[in-house]
């Protein structure tokens, strides 16, 4: 059963009118196949209507969508071999993080990827997707080892933000964040960061100060949650929308601002609704994106993330 | 309602208020609630000569405090005061900041200034807590590479004393943004290998403890300051267990490996000028 989300209500009812088709037309053996047909035009009709005119909290529950492609599918989909690396050598292993080496299309690279869980089990499991400590030292871990055997990190963000956590502040969470960005900031070899879905304040910076960024069209990027900023400048959590449309967390918003480099589109219906091409389009983005850092040497594109960061700040939008 | 009351009169108390004139001759701790001579407070730069509580301190005291005597100068941040995401909460964010700035007699969260410590060259960034809690937007961000390119240029040494909520949520993405942005400023420090020490006060949290903050050469805290990533309320609701009273405190932090120590602010300038001494001493050898 799809989880469908508030604005999709005339989508839902259209489904479901397929469905009741479908119960029908296996019982009395009449043809519903024109019928069936005409209502699914419709409801792709709808969804692209619905789909290209998102507001910016319509976008937040989308790219919170339970079914949107998690890290475990991006490993699956996008990469052509996967070796799962664990732990951060200090404390522990954080499943919020999944690390490893794998395969681009046939190239060695070393993924980092935060992951929510699909199921109640695998959410617990991975803190919902918000990282400790460990997590960050993990990623710094990786990032080294990249560094050593020359390969290009491709990381991937799905996060609310770190987690906050009485552990996690003991064990330095603002500083595992800060060396992680360092970490990014100073690898001799190509970052490639995506967007894939909630990109929440510095639980995400941490993985994502790389020479190309890339985000899912309707993935979201803030400074703060759209709750937590109407909590503190509106006083009030219900004035959460408000706060989305103020915080311009769209993909389309950051590419004005020059936050981000490419917008990767999803399938009409968004990202959930065929997760496969969702991924195979990613893939390519991030494909072209590493060729063209191929060229340069290490400190060219140290220099290139530098100049990046540096400058960032100076657009505006209109 | 004129344009006089409006904009002038503000300006005046804040010219007013920005003197040596003290509103009142006593003052009360706000931790143990002994009242204070008004003039022995200040000289002990916000210090409770009872209790030896902390009170927050404007850079301009902060430096009166560090530097050599008559040794330093302000250097002037390029203020930017444009509205990238044309953000508005209650107000417009550069009505915000119009009025911020004629109400704290300051531009933005942070001031530069560079002078000697024991003779030694030495490039100060402070935050100011009453420009909107310090938050890091693009201007703070500025200012910390104002200081990190002057250190370089002077081969003087690097010292920011962070107070700060965290990143300027009306600058949205911008705000996140200054993470690297500020990193990318110490790094330089680092790399021209010259100290970067970090004097954390109260308060130092989110998007700022998350940055430059926690990378310095050498981590330094006030007492009693509260130093962290996520704020207690936040970490109280998600976790639902009650935290111990100091949780958050630069004595927490110390006990828990995250600075190397907790210095009073009659200490400070000699602690400093020890450390100074020493990792200068060995570089220039």
């Amino acid at each position: 059963m799809r989880h469908f989300l508030d604005f999709e209500k005339p989508i839902a009812a259209l489904e479901g009118k397929i469905e009741e088709l479908r119960h029908l037309g296996g019982n009395s053996g009449m043809n519903i196949a024109e019928e069936i047909g005409k209502l699914q035009s419709r409801i792709d009709k709808e969804l692209a209507q619905t789909y290209k005119k998102l507001g910016p909290w319509e976008k937040v529950q989308v790219a919170r969508h339970p079914e949107r492609p998690k890290m475990v599918q991006i490993i699956e989909h996008v990469f052509d071999e996967f070796i799962e690396l664990s732990g951060d050598r200090a404390y522990a292993e954080d499943y919020a993080i999944i690390g490893g080496m794998a395969r681009l299309r046939g190239r060695p690279v070393v993924i980092l990827g935060t992951e929510k869980g699909s199921t109640t089990e695998q959410r617990v499991k991975r803190n919902f997707g918000m990282v400790r400590p460990e997590g960050y030292r993990k990623a710094i871990r990786l990032m080294a080892l990249a560094n050593q055997f020359n390969l290009p990190v491709i990381s991937f963000v799905d996060t609310a933000g770190a987690y906050p956590g009485r552990g996690a502040e003991e064990r330095g969470q603002a500083e595992a964040i800060a060396r992680a960005i360092q970490s990014c900031l100073g690898l001799k070899t190509p970052l490639i960061s995506a967007i894939v879905g909630e990109g929440g304040s510095g639980g995400a910076i941490a993985l994502a100060a790389g020479n190309r960024v890339v985000m899912f069209e309707h993935a979201v990027y803030s400074v703060i949650s759209p709750e937590g900023c109407a909590s503190i400048l509106w006083r009030s959590g219900d004035k959460a929308q408000t706060a989305a449309e103020a915080l311009r967390l769209t993909a389309q918003d950051m590419h004005a601002l020059g936050v981000i480099d490419q917008i990767v589109e999803e399938p009409l219906g968004g990202a959930h609704r065929n997760i496969d091409t969702a991924l195979q389009n990613l893939a390519t983005s991030i494909e072209a994106q590493l060729q063209d850092l191929s060229v340069m040497d290490a400190e060219a594109l140290i220099k290139d993330r530098r100049e990046k960061y540096l400058n960032m700040g100076d657009k505006a939008l209109i | 309602m004129n344009w006089i009351t409006n904009s002038v009169l503000p300006k005046i108390k804040a010219l007013v208020q920005s003197s040596d004139v003290p509103e009142n001759l006593w003052i009360k701790c706000p931790s143990c609630s002994q009242m204070l001579f008004h003039k022995d407070y200040q000289e002990a730069f916000n210090c409770c000569s009872t209790c030896g509580h902390h009170t927050p301190l404007a850079p301009e005291e902060r430096f009166k405090l560090l530097y050599d005597a008559d040794s330093y100068e302000t250097l002037e941040v390029s203020v930017r005061s444009d509205d990238p995401l044309k953000f508005k909460d209650s107000k417009r964010y550069p009505e915000r900041l119009k009025a911020t700035r004629t109400k704290t007699g300051t531009q933005d969260a942070i001031a530069v200034a560079k002078g000697s410590i024991g003779g030694k060259p030495v490039v100060i960034a402070a935050f100011d807590f009453r420009f909107m809690g310090g938050s890091m937007g693009r201007t703070v961000g500025d200012g910390l590479l104002l200081a990190a390119d002057t250190a370089v240029a002077e081969n003087a040494a690097l010292i920011v004393v962070p107070s700060s909520g965290g990143a300027r949520m009306q600058e949205g993405i911008l705000s996140l943004m200054q993470l690297p942005r500020s990193i990318l400023a110490v790094e330089k420090v680092r790399e021209a290998k010259l100290p970067y020490i970090v004097l954390l006060t109260h308060p130092t949290t989110g998007g700022v403890t998350a940055s430059f903050a926690m990378l310095g050469d050498i981590q330094l805290a006030e007492p009693g300051a509260i130093i962290g990533f996520a704020g207690r309320r936040v970490i109280e609701e998600t976790v639902r267990e009650k935290l111990p009273d100091d949780f958050q405190t630069a004595e927490y932090l110390q006990e828990h490996g995250m600075v190397d120590m907790v210095v009073a602010r009659t200490e400070q300038k000699q602690q400093i000028d020890a450390i100074l001494s020493m990792l200068m001493e060995a570089r220039a050898a």
